[in-house]
C-alpha cells in the first residue's frame, strides 16, 4: 500500500514536466530558494565551521545509531511516552492505525512528514475510516488535489494559485461562491479558517520529527507555520513517526544542525518555529496531549549502514541538493515518481525500493556537483550515483546499448596504436562528409544530441596524427 | 593538493617537461584547441611533448565501469611517467586524471602511490598557466564580447574560476560579460546528453538563453564537450553567437572557422 | 525477536558491532554527559547592550514588532497601545504567571482571561523564559504559567520578555534549561519562535499568519 513508484517510466515523466506549460511556470519559484540560501550564508561567517560541524554529528550519530536510540528511547519512557519499533512500511502502518484504533480516533491531523508519505499512511487512515487532513498549507493543497509532494520542504511548489482556488471551492461546502479567493492572502484566510476547526476537533495529532534528542527523549519539529505545534498539543494523542537516522545525541548537536537546517532550506536564520516535545502533558499542564507515541521506522535503512551509501543517512532533509540540481529545475519532483526527489531522491530511492526499480535516478544527472557543494552535511551525492551506476553495470542492468558502446570504446581505446589509426580514419571521414557546414543536423547512434541540436564535424586529421605528422619540428 | 602556488612569473623549474593530455574529444573533432594549448604552454616556458595516448576513461567511469577505467587509468600513468607535469584542456579530463584517479587504485598499495603521484602532477590547462607558472597575461586580440561558461568539473573539482577570467581580461578587444547563471550545468554530462536528450536540451536551452540575454556575441568555455553542446543548441536555434575553446581566444589562435562551423560561413 | 531487537540487530550488524563493546558505550555517555557545544556564531554574543541591539534586529527582520518599557508595571499600558493601535478587541488571554498576575491590568480597559485557549481568543499574552539574541528568537515553556495554546491560536501574541533574560546564543538557552529543569530534562513543550506564522506555499508569496498569530509583538522589560 505504500506509494507505487514510476521511477522506472522516469524518461516519459521528464516528457510529461517539460510538456507542462502550467508547471514549468510554477517551477522558476523554486530558484529563489538558490539566492536567499547564498545570502543567508553570506551573513553568517560561521556557516562552513557550522557545515563541518553538523557532518562530524551526524557520522558520530550514525556510528553509534544502536547505542543512541536506545538512550532517546530509555527517556522517552521516563518522561512518560511510548516507543514502538518498526521495521518495515507495513509495519509502521499498523501500529499507527492500531494506535488509532485503541483511542477511537475519528480524525486525525497531521503535521508534514515525509516518512508519513513513504509508509502510504493516509490511505490506510483513510481505508480504516478515520480521516486524515494535511495541515501543512502545501501539503493540504496537493491531499485535495491527490497528488503527492513535488519538493520536501515547498511540497506545492508546481501548484498556481488559481489551481488552490479550484480545489478550495470543489472541497470547502461552506464556502460563499461571490467570496473572493483571488489572491494568495485570501486563499491563506480562508484555509486558515478551515484547518482551525479540524485543529480543534482531531483526536489523534501525527507528526512527523526533525530530530530525536538522545539527551532528554524529546521530538523536534521545525514549521513556519505553526501547524505542526496544532497538531501535537490539540488531539488527546500525539504520534511521532520519524526514521531511525534522526537520533541525534544532544540539545547542543540539534542546535548545530538547526542552524544549517533553515539556512540552507528557505535561507532563513530560524524558522518561525521550533519545538521540542517530551512526552505527555505533566501534571500542572493545562494543554497538551494525555499520550505520547513515538514510531521509529528502519524500511531499509539499517542495512545501509556501514556501506557505500550510509553516508546519505546523514541528510536532514532541507531541499537545498534539488534546488540546486539542473534536473529538477528542469522538471521538478513529480517527475521522480516517487517520494524524494531530487539528488537525495536519486541517491536513496535505490536504497529504498531497490535498484531495479529505482536505479534510473542515479543515471540522470549530468554529476555536476552542485549539490555536494550546497548540502549543509555535505554528503557526496555524485559519488554515491556512480556506486549505483557500479552496482547496475556489475549487475548488468544497465541498457545493452550503452554497454556494446562502452565496450566497442574500450576495445579501441586500450589500443593505443589502433586507437590513432581509428580516430584518424573516422575523423578524416566525418570531416569530408560534415565539411560543407561543418555540423551535422543528424547522425547515427547520436539520435538523442541530434534530435534538439546540431554536432560539430571533425576538423580533419586528429591531433595525435597531425602532431606525429610535425614530430622532430620545434617550433 | 595540486596548487602549488608559483612565486611571480618564476617556475619551479626552467623549462618543465609538460605532457600534454590531449582528450579524445580535442584529439578527433578539434585538434586546434590542442594547437593552441601547446603555444600557450611553449611561450610560457615548457616543453611540450604528446605521448601516444588514448581516453582517460571518464566515460567508463561515470556509467559504472570501473574495470575499463583502470585499465585506461594504467594506460596513461605509463604514458605520461616521465613528464614533470600533465596538463589538460579541459577541467572535466583533468579532473579525472587530478581527483578520481587515485581512488580507482584503493586497495592496490603500489599503484595507488603512482597514481596519487600522477594526480598531483596533472591539471587543467588555464589553471596550470596561472596558478603553476604564474603567467598573468598573454599577448592576444580578439574583437568580441565574450560569456564565459564554468565547466562543472573544473569548476568544482579543481577550482577553475578567476584564472581564466583574469586571462581574459588582458586579452585587447575584449570585452567579458557575465552570465546570471555562469555556473549552472549546461546539460552535457557526457553519456547524459545522449541517453536524457530531452531532458538535456532543456538544461541547454536555459544556458542558451542565458547566453543570449547576456547579449554576448561568443561563448567560451574550458571543455569541448560543454563547447560543442552548447553550440550544437544555439546553431539549432539560428543564433549568431559562436562558441570557442579558451585556449583558443588566450593563443591568438582564434581565426579560423568556431566550433561547428566550416570555412565557408562567414566568421562571426 | 521482536522488532526492536531486530532493528536494533541489524543496525549492530551493519555498523560490525556487538553492541556491549566498552569504549563505544563510553563515547556515548560522554557526549550524553558533556554535551559539547560545537560552533557558536559571534553574532549574538556581547554584553547585555549588545545583545539587547542584536536580538531587536533580528526579531524585526522577522516580522516580529518590539516595544521597551523600563518595567514590568509600564507593560499592561503597552499591550493596550498595541491592541487599540491596531484595532484588535480589547481582550486578553493569560496564564498563571506570577509575573504577569501582578501587572496593573486594571488601569487599563482590557478584559482579561485566565488559562488555556479554547481556540476563540484574539490576542494573548505570554511571559518569555529567555530570548536569544542571535536569531531574535523567544523560548517560551509549557505549564500553568504560560500555556503552549496561547502561543498558536491567538491571532496576536505578545510576550514580555526580561530585558536580563536575553541570552546570546542556543546553547545558553539550553544552560537556563538544564538549570530548570535538571540534566537530562526539559519542559512538556519548549517553543523557539522567531517571528509571526508565515506561509509561503501559495506560489511563493510570503504571507503571515498561517495557522498560528498573524502577529508577534514582543515588549522588552527593563
Amino acid at each position: 500500500m505504500t506509494l507505487i513508484a514510476t521511477t522506472a517510466k522516469f524518461k516519459d515523466n521528464v516528457h510529461e514536466a517539460l510538456t507542462d506549460a502550467r508547471l514549468q511556470g510554477a517551477l522558476g519559484h523554486a530558484r529563489n530558494f538558490i539566492t536567499r540560501r547564498a545570502a543567508s550564508a553570506e551573513r553568517l561567517p560561521e556557516f562552513e565551521a557550522l557545515r563541518d560541524s553538523a557532518r562530524a554529528i551526524k557520522d558520530h550519530a550514525l556510528a553509534h545509531l544502536d547505542l543512541y536510540l536506545e538512550a532517546y528511547e530509555r527517556k522517552v519512557r521516563e518522561s512518560g511516552g511510548e516507543v514502538h519499533y518498526a521495521q518495515d512500511a507495513d509495519e509502521a502502518r499498523a501500529i499507527i492505525l492500531d494506535l488509532c484504533k485503541s483511542m477511537g480516533a475519528k480524525t486525525v491531523t497531521k503535521g508534514k512528514s515525509m516518512i508519513s508519505e513513504e509508509i502510504g499512511l493516509n490511505q490506510a487512515l483513510e481505508a480504516a475510516g478515520i480521516d486524515a487532513v494535511e495541515t501543512d498549507l502545501g501539503e493540504y493543497i496537493i491531499q485535495l488535489r491527490g497528488e503527492t509532494p513535488s519538493h520536501i520542504i515547498a511540497l506545492a511548489i508546481h501548484v498556481t494559485k488559481e489551481d488552490v482556488e479550484r480545489e478550495f471551492r470543489k472541497a470547502h461546502r461552506d464556502l460563499p461562491p461571490d467570496r473572493s479567493l483571488a489572491e494568495p492572502e485570501q486563499l491563506l484566510g480562508e484555509a486558515r479558517a478551515v484547518l482551525r476547526a479540524k485543529f480543534l476537533a482531531a483526536d489523534v495529532g501525527i507528526t512527523g520529527a526533525n530530530f530525536l534528542i538522545a539527551e532528554t527523549g524529546t521530538s523536534i519539529i521545525v514549521t513556519n507555520e505553526g501547524n505542526g505545534d496544532l497538531t501535537q498539543i490539540l488531539p488527546r494523542a500525539h504520534i511521532v513517526i520519524a526514521s531511525i537516522e534522526k537520533v541525534t545525541p544532544t540539545l547542543e548537536d540539534a542546535a548545530q544542525l538547526l542552524r544549517v537546517l533553515s539556512r540552507s532550506a528557505t535561507g532563513q536564520d530560524a524558522s518561525v518555529y521550533a519545538t521540542l516535545s517530551t512526552g505527555p502533558r505533566r501534571p500542572d499542564d493545562p494543554d497538551g496531549p494525555s499520550a505520547y507515541h513515538v514510531v521509529i521506522l528502519d524500511n531499509g535503512r539499517s542495512s545501509m549502514l556501514g556501506g557505500e551509501f550510509e553516508d546519505m543517512l546523514r541528510c536532514i532533509r532541507c531541499g537545498a541538493c534539488m534546488n540546486h540540481c539542473p534536473v529538477y529545475q528542469a522538471v521538478g519532483g513529480h517527475a521522480y515518481g516517487w517520494v524524494y526527489p531530487g539528488p537525495m531522491g536519486a541517491v536513496l530511492t535505490p536504497s529504498l525500493i531497490g535498484v531495479a526499480e529505482g536505479g534510473q535516478l542515479p543515471n540522470a544527472s549530468t554529476l555536476c556537483g552542485r549539490c555536494e557543494e550546497v548540502c549543509p552535511v555535505r554528503i557526496p551525492l555524485p559519488k554515491m550515483m556512480r556506486h549505483w551506476r557500479e552496482r547496475e553495470f556489475e549487475r548488468r542492468l544497465s541498457p545493452a546499448p550503452l554497454r556494446y558502446g562502452l565496450g566497442f570504446w574500450a576495445f579501441f581505446a586500450s589500443r593505443p596504436a589502433l586507437y590513432r589509426l581509428s580516430t584518424d580514419l573516422a575523423a578524416r571521414a566525418m570531416h569530408l562528409i560534415g565539411r560543407g557546414k561543418g555540423r551535422f543536423s543528424w547522425a547515427p547512434f547520436a539520435g538523442g544530441w541530434t534530435r534538439y541540436r546540431d554536432l560539430a564535424a571533425p576538423q580533419g586529421a586528429t591531433f595525435q596524427s597531425q602532431w606525429r605528422g610535425r614530430s622532430g619540428a620545434v617550433r | 593538493m595540486n596548487a602549488t602556488a608559483a612565486s611571480s612569473g618564476a617556475m619551479r623549474k626552467s623549462q618543465p617537461r609538460v605532457g600534454l593530455f590531449v582528450t579524445c574529444l580535442v584529439d578527433i573533432i578539434r585538434p586546434s584547441v590542442g594547437f593552441a594549448a601547446v603555444k600557450l604552454l611553449e611561450d610560457a616556458g615548457c616543453k611540450v611533448i604528446v605521448p601516444s595516448q588514448t581516453c582517460c576513461g571518464q566515460p567508463a567511469y561515470n556509467a559504472g565501469d570501473r574495470a575499463t577505467a583502470k585499465a585506461l587509468a594504467r594506460q596513461a600513468i605509463d604514458a605520461f611517467e616521465d613528464c614533470d607535469y600533465v596538463v589538460a584542456p579541459s577541467g572535466s579530463c583533468g579532473g579525472m586524471l587530478a581527483k578520481h584517479y587515485p581512488g580507482l587504485f584503493a586497495g592496490e598499495p603500489e599503484l595507488a602511490i603512482r597514481a596519487e603521484r600522477f594526480a598531483e602532477k596533472s591539471y587543467e590547462l588555464v589553471s596550470f598557466l596561472v596558478d603553476v607558472l604564474g603567467v598573468e597575461k598573454v599577448a592576444a586580440r580578439y574583437d568580441g564580447t565574450v560569456a564565459y561558461h564554468d565547466s562543472c568539473a573544473g569548476l568544482r573539482e579543481l577550482g577553475v574560476k578567476a584564472q581564466p577570467r583574469r586571462l581574459l581580461a588582458g586579452v585587447e578587444g575584449l570585452t567579458l560579460v557575465e552570465l546570471n547563471e555562469a555556473e549552472t550545468c549546461c546539460g552535457f554530462g557526457g553519456l547524459f546528453a545522449a541517453k536524457y536528450g530531452e531532458l538535456s536540451n532543456a538544461i541547454v536551452s536555459r544556458k542558451a538563453d542565458d547566453i543570449r540575454g547576456a547579449k554576448a556575441n561568443t561563448v567560451l568555455a574550458g571543455d569541448l564537450g560543454c563547447l560543442m553542446n552548447i553550440a550544437g543548441k544555439l546553431q539549432r536555434e539560428g543564433s549568431a553567437v559562436v562558441a570557442r575553446h579558451v585556449a583558443e581566444v588566450l593563443a591568438g589562435m582564434a581565426d579560423g572557422p568556431a566550433i561547428g562551423e566550416s570555412q565557408k560561413e562567414p566568421r562571426q | 525477536m521482536n522488532s526492536r531487537e531486530a532493528v536494533l540487530a541489524n543496525i549492530r550488524r551493519s555498523l560490525g558491532v556487538r553492541g556491549d563493546e566498552a569504549p563505544r558505550n563510553l563515547e556515548v555517555d560522554t557526549r550524553l554527559m558533556q554535551a559539547p557545544a560545537g560552533v557558536a556564531p559571534k553574532r549574538g554574543q556581547g554584553d547585555a547592550s549588545a545583545r539587547l541591539a542584536i536580538f531587536k534586529e533580528e526579531a524585526e527582520r522577522a516580522q516580529a514588532s518590539i516595544a521597551e518599557v523600563a518595567s514590568w508595571t509600564d507593560a499592561p499600558a503597552e499591550v493596550a497601545r498595541f491592541l487599540r493601535e491596531n484595532n484588535c478587541p480589547a481582550t486578553l488571554r493569560m496564564g498563571a504567571d506570577a509575573r504577569l498576575h501582578a501587572m496593573p491590568w486594571s488601569a487599563t480597559s482590557l478584559e482579561i482571561l485566565h488559562g488555556a485557549s479554547d481556540g476563540r481568543d484574539l490576542n494573548a499574552v505570554s511571559a518569555a523564559f529567555a530570548g536569544i539574541a542571535e536569531t531574535g528568537t523567544l523560548a517560551l515553556v509549557s505549564g500553568a504559567d504560560n500555556p503552549t495554546t496561547l502561543n498558536f491560536l491567538s491571532d496576536n501574541h505578545i510576550v514580555v520578555l526580561s530585558r536580563d533574560a536575553i541570552l546570546a546564543d542556543y546553547e545558553s538557552a539550553f544552560a537556563k534549561l538544564r538549570g530548570a529543569y535538571g540534566k537530562g530534562g526539559a519542559p512538556r513543550t519548549l517553543n523557539f519562535i522567531t517571528g509571526p506564522s508565515r506561509s509561503a506555499d501559495i506560489e511563493q508569496t510570503l504571507l503571515l499568519g498561517a495557522h498560528g498569530p498573524r502577529r508577534l509583538h514582543i515588549v522588552i522589560v527593563g
